[in-house]
């Protein structure tokens, strides 16, 4: 069902992890729907995306996005990240089912969210930036399952 | 891994090797029409003649109560629409539970827009039907009672028997799927008051693509499809006469391998539960603990989602299913785990692993190791289970 290049992005993600002092960070998606994403920034003062990590709850296309995502933005400039469609990493990975469109999507949103986060903490302003969608349903994972 | 293990018995299993034994000379020397009148035809009629016995003998039912079908699904279909169709003048409504398969559930969607109305009554968080609900659902116009003898995604078996005992009071069919529990538990449509039930072949390693309905004497059931005077003009077609053969042949195996079978499937079963729960935190077993198909095994681990559990234990040689939306091919996840409460998130994140006598702890052994480095990895990639371990710093 899922490309090569999917299943290596799935298998050997690029960029898993945290970055403990981003510049921003972007967390979008609805652990209702089954895919949470949250990427990282790290932006130097030249407006370069010097590292990008993803953090991803969701299949293997949610996972397989956000790693191509990640791939993608790294050392490239605001402007780069900006121009970054899920087209461009649906390309990228040869390809998703159509049920899994929305993944790529979601890496995009991830994305622009992590760059609206740094945009308000850095008080700089980023042309065709729009603030992320709220709808992260963590509320419900207080209890012990 | 040179074999799979294969943990998914639920959705279907081998064919056993008698059997495709059973079958074969009846693709090629017994190859007759069962409706032809000279000695080939007679001999092929004579094959089915016998799947049918068996298959009666094994549910306490008469020969000519049980009908030859493509499967569970049609047979499923052939009932809730024929009594529906047989019974509309008495009333127009159903009762059956928010747990049953799809098969079930979209005929009685289908019969909602003929202008049926049918009550889904549910379930406690094991997963059984809550009984006082359904019997506040009766009414006067009530028809059927459709409720699953065990359920093909928790495992969680029924009160097969109060069930009977309430339609009968109620004066009322029952039907029941068995589709996940024939040829696994022992089954008397007499003693449980079953007037409708719903096998099919490949759940007990028979073939695919061919099953049955046993419907009581006396209960109306208008023919499915039209044609022929087959299976006494209730369904017509040429029979499958090698599936039915194998079906025959496998309900009969069943029987005699049943009580073994069940009995190591549950000491299976147990193990991988108690290891799973021992060894993986963050889990939840989903269904009855003891109420329970003796090769099913459900769970939901916290904080990760389940098409990908199952890339990673395919990719470890691991066959098995989940709950999760992304495989049931909507935006929701099973309509199984919702019912018991669970919410939407953890409900992505469940695994059905559904074993067979033939499994080995060993194997068992191997999967639980998988399965614990599997869900680690997830987790830490798991932004939920991020925030999880921060609030827990915190607090
Ligand atoms: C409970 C239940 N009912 C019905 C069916 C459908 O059976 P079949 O695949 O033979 O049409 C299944 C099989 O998945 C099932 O588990």
């Amino acid at each position: 069902m899922y490309s090569e290049k999917v299943m290596d992005h799935f298998t050997n993600p690029r960029n898993m992890g945290e970055l403990p002092d981003a510049s921003g960070v972007g967390t979008v998606g609805n652990a209702k729907c089954g895919d949470i994403m949250r990427i990282y920034l790290d932006i130097d003062d030249q407006g370069v995306i010097r590292d990008c990590k993803f953090k991803t709850f969701g299949c293997g296309a949610a996972v397989a996005t956000s790693s191509m995502a990640t791939e993608l933005v790294k050392g490239k400039t605001i402007q780069e990240a900006m121009a970054l469609t899920n087209q461009a990493v649906m390309e990228a990975l040869d390809g998703l089912p159509p049920v899994k469109v929305h993944c790529s999507l979601l890496a995009e949103e991830a994305v622009h969210a992590a760059l609206w986060d740094y945009a308000q903490k850095h008080g700089v302003q980023i042309p065709g930036l729009k603030p992320p969608k709220a709808d992260i349903g963590e509320g419900e994972e207080d209890e012990e399952g | 891994m040179d074999k799979p293990i294969y943990l998914d018995n639920a959705a279907t299993t081998p064919t056993d090797p008698a059997v495709v034994e059973a079958m074969l000379p009846w693709f090629s020397a017994r190859y007759g029409n069962p409706s032809a009148i000279y000695s080939l035809g007679a001999q092929a009629k004579e094959g089915v003649t016998l799947a049918r016995e068996a298959v009666a003998g094994t549910l306490n039912a008469q020969a000519r109560e049980i009908y030859f079908t493509a499967g569970g699904t049609e047979a499923d279909n052939w009932a809730l629409i024929a009594t529906a169709q047989a019974y509309a003048h008495k009333g127009r409504h159903i009762i059956t539970s928010a747990v049953e398969h799809h098969a079930v559930l979209h005929t009685c969607q289908y019969l909602e827009k003929q202008g049926f109305s049918v009550t889904y009554v549910g379930v406690d968080d094991q997963g059984v039907i809550r009984l006082d609900e359904l019997r506040a659902a009766l009414r006067p116009d009530t028809i059927l009672i459709s409720v699953m003898f065990a359920n093909n995604e928790i495992g969680t078996l029924q009160p097969i028997a109060q069930i009977g005992q309430i339609a009968r009071e109620a004066g009322v069919l029952f039907h029941t799927d068995a589709v996940q529990a024939y040829g696994h538990l022992p089954i008397d449509v007499q003693a449980l008051g079953v007037d409708l039930l719903s096998a099919s072949g490949h759940k007990f390693r028979g073939p695919k693509g061919v099953g049955f309905l046993y419907a009581r004497d006396g209960v109306k059931l208008p023919s499915f499809l039209h044609g022929g005077a087959q299976e006494r003009a209730r369904r017509a077609g040429t029979e499958n006469v090698p599936g039915i053969v194998g079906l025959g042949a496998a309900a009969q195996l069943a029987q005699a391998s049943m009580a073994w079978r069940a009995e190591t499937e549950t000491g299976l079963r147990d193990y991988l539960i108690e290891r799973v729960e021992r060894e993986i935190p963050h889990c939840r077993l989903n269904g009855h603990r003891t109420q329970r198909l003796p090769g099913n095994v459900n769970f939901s681990f916290r904080f990760i989602e389940g098409e990908s559990m199952l890339i990673m234990l395919d990719q470890a040689g691991i066959c098995a299913s989940s709950g999760s939306a992304c495989t049931s091919g909507s935006l929701d996840p099973s309509h199984v785990l919702l019912a018991i409460g669970l919410p939407h998130e953890i409900a992505h994140g469940s695994l059905r692993l559904t074993l067979s006598a033939e499994n080995t702890r060993e194997e068992l052994d191997y999967v639980v190791d998988r399965l614990k480095e599997i869900v680690q990895r997830l987790r830490q990639m798991s932004p939920l289970y991020e925030d999880f371990c921060r609030k827990q710093e915190r607090s």
